[in-house]
């Protein structure tokens, strides 16, 4: 009995299996392998050591702008995005009439917002004489449109990101409906204010959420691709101003040819997410709080 | 306190008018005369310029705007035929059945939906290039057959995990084998995870603007997103009023869709992050 449900599970799992080694495991190996190779898709790969990483990290000032790029695009955005979508979560957790419309009116740009039709839109609003530049222009602040400017048209991506708070929005909803009324129904006897109530029942016993929102929106926007293509044209302009790190990637890799060189991307990418998460779970301890751990 | 909620109201309402402002904006700008998108704030445009459609339905590149939705349309069809299958697959098997390695494949299965793309796509683009397949739609479409978005795995085990033993146990004892109990009992009642897993595969395969870049060059192979593409590199003001009615074209499946299925969307988002 015990042997044939083994059996059924595998059968079960054979699809998953198959793409977890021939579309996973397998291709991770070979992206190692060829990021100590240069290789141009049609001679055999030739094996040149750390060369690839040598070169990126001693020799090549357009990686270092595009891990800049992307550092301040994500410390810019991400942020923003949870901020907005906290407060606006919290707003709508008090609305009674309605909430079901507003969670999926706000939810809207986040499916909208990732295609390239928006990411044109976004384009044609901060371009000079765009919506945003127009009404910029008429307090007095002339940029000459957002996309043109070296020190602007990164924001721009950033502001896109933004504008799809919905996302970690109805995830932080769906965490305050969890939390017991009853946390705040003795607060209020104890004459707790909102605020304190916000500070010391709210925030906490979201953290879990926060927390998983800000590792999920930061994994994303490590990989930002389509508005930086659409805003710039697909060269990562003005000056590399957009030349986010997945853009100088495709670039290597598609355009010029250097899969060795784009492979070694590959990993330090998935290196400094690896990092960075965990970076981000070994702050958690002393932040995120378990209501079913105890304080 | 009615006042409070009132001014709630009013401020909700007001940001929402500022957040779908764009989409406005792009409808409007899809009406307007080339000349007048960039130059008035106004929405309304000064005479509704049909052309801008007629243009953009005769296509780009010489491929008419019919054959870009239907090529969109088989990759995200296949897409998500592909992912529904597979995922739910997986999913019964570590939601329910017992296997040696099942913890650290599940470990496994989880970490992969923090793994970036980019850590397997160029040799998966060497894989499909020497299989022929660079410039079809299978590099699309193959990879959801072999259950390779693990967040819908995740999402499906999630589901099935709230479904009560005691039904499958029952189907056992009457003599159900793990197959028919799956098909029979568990998949029915994992149909609301199945929808959500089937409207997000559709609208993200649509959105996709990433692989078919890599993997689609010919025109006529073309989707409605990548055919926007042409627009990217050209930003001539004559081209605006194609683009934006291109672009509203691009945009309509993903607006029925979430009009239609929009309970099935929010839920299937805040599930994601809860009952972890």
């Amino acid at each position: 009995m015990t042997t044939r449900r083994q059996g059924a599970a595998w059968v079960f799992l054979s699809p998953w299996v198959l793409g977890a080694v021939v579309l996973t495991l397998l291709p991770m190996l070979i992206s190692l392998y060829l990021s100590f190779t240069d290789y141009d898709l049609f001679d055999a790969p030739n094996w040149v050591g750390i060369r690839n990483y040598a070169q990126m990290f001693t020799e090549d000032p357009r990686f270092w702008r595009s891990v800049g790029n992307t550092a301040l695009y994500v410390v810019i955005a991400v942020p923003l995005q949870l901020a907005a979508a906290l407060v606006v979560a919290l707003a709508l957790n008090s609305v009674k009439r309605g909430k079901g419309f507003y969670r999926s009116a706000f939810y809207a740009p986040s499916l909208l917002g990732a295609s390239m039709s928006i990411a044109l839109v976004w384009r044609a609003m901060f371009n000079d004489g765009g919506t945003v530049d127009s009404v910029l222009s008429s307090v007095g602040l002339d940029l000459g449109g957002w996309v043109n400017q070296p020190g602007w048209a990164l924001l721009t991506v950033a502001l896109l990101t933004v504008w799809q708070f919905g996302a970690p929005m109805v995830i932080f909803l769906a965490g305050l409906q969890q939390i017991p009324r009853e946390l705040y129904e003795a607060a209020a006897v104890d004459g707790a204010s909102r605020w304190r109530q916000l500070l010391s029942i709210t925030l906490p016993m979201l953290s879990p959420v926060l927390f998983f929102n800000l590792v999920l929106q930061t994994i994303q926007a490590f990989q930002v691709f389509t508005p930086a293509f659409a805003i710039s044209g697909g060269k990562g302009g003005p000056a590399d101003s957009t030349l986010v790190y997945t853009l100088y990637l495709y670039d290597r890799a598609f355009t010029a040819s250097h899969m060795g060189y784009a492979s070694a991307m590959a990993w330090v990418l998935l290196v400094a997410i690896g990092l960075v998460t965990a970076l981000l779970f070994r702050s958690s301890r002393s932040w995120v709080f378990y209501a079913d751990k105890g304080a | 306190m009615r006042n409070r909620r009132v001014l709630l109201h009013g401020v909700c309402l007001l940001v929402l008018l500022l957040m779908l402002y764009p989409l406005a904006w792009l409808v409007a700008a899809s009406f307007k005369p080339a000349s007048e998108v960039l130059a008035s704030l106004t929405l309304l445009p000064s005479r509704l310029a049909g052309e801008n459609y007629a243009q953009a339905l005769n296509g780009v590149g010489g491929v008419s705007v019919a054959q870009l939705l239907t090529n969109s349309l088989i990759i995200s069809g296949g897409a998500v035929l592909g992912n529904v299958l597979s995922c739910s697959l997986a999913a019964y098997a570590f939601a329910r059945l017992r296997f040696r390695l099942r913890g650290p494949l599940f470990a496994f299965m989880i970490a992969t939906i923090m793994l970036p793309h980019h850590a397997v796509l160029i040799p998966q683009y060497i894989v499909f290039n020497q299989l022929g397949m660079v410039n079809t739609f299978w590099p699309m479409i193959l990879p959801k057959f072999l259950a390779t978005d693990a967040f819908f795995v995740f999402l499906i085990v999630q589901f099935m995990r709230g479904l009560p033993r005691e039904l499958e146990e029952a189907a056992r004892i009457d003599g159900c084998g793990p197959f028919r109990t799956f098909s029979r009992i568990v998949l029915p009642l994992t149909r609301p995870a199945l929808i959500t897993t089937a409207i997000f595969t559709f609208i993200w395969t649509w959105n996709d603007f990433f692989t078919q870049l890599i993997y689609l060059f010919e025109p006529a192979k073309f989707t409605i997103t990548l055919a926007l593409r042409n627009f990217v590199d050209t930003s001539s003001q004559s081209a605006y009023g194609p683009m934006f009615a291109m672009s509203v074209i691009a945009l309509l499946p993903i607006v029925l869709f979430f009009l239609a299925f929009q309970r099935f969307l929010v839920e299937g988002m805040a599930n994601s992050g809860l009952k972890g």
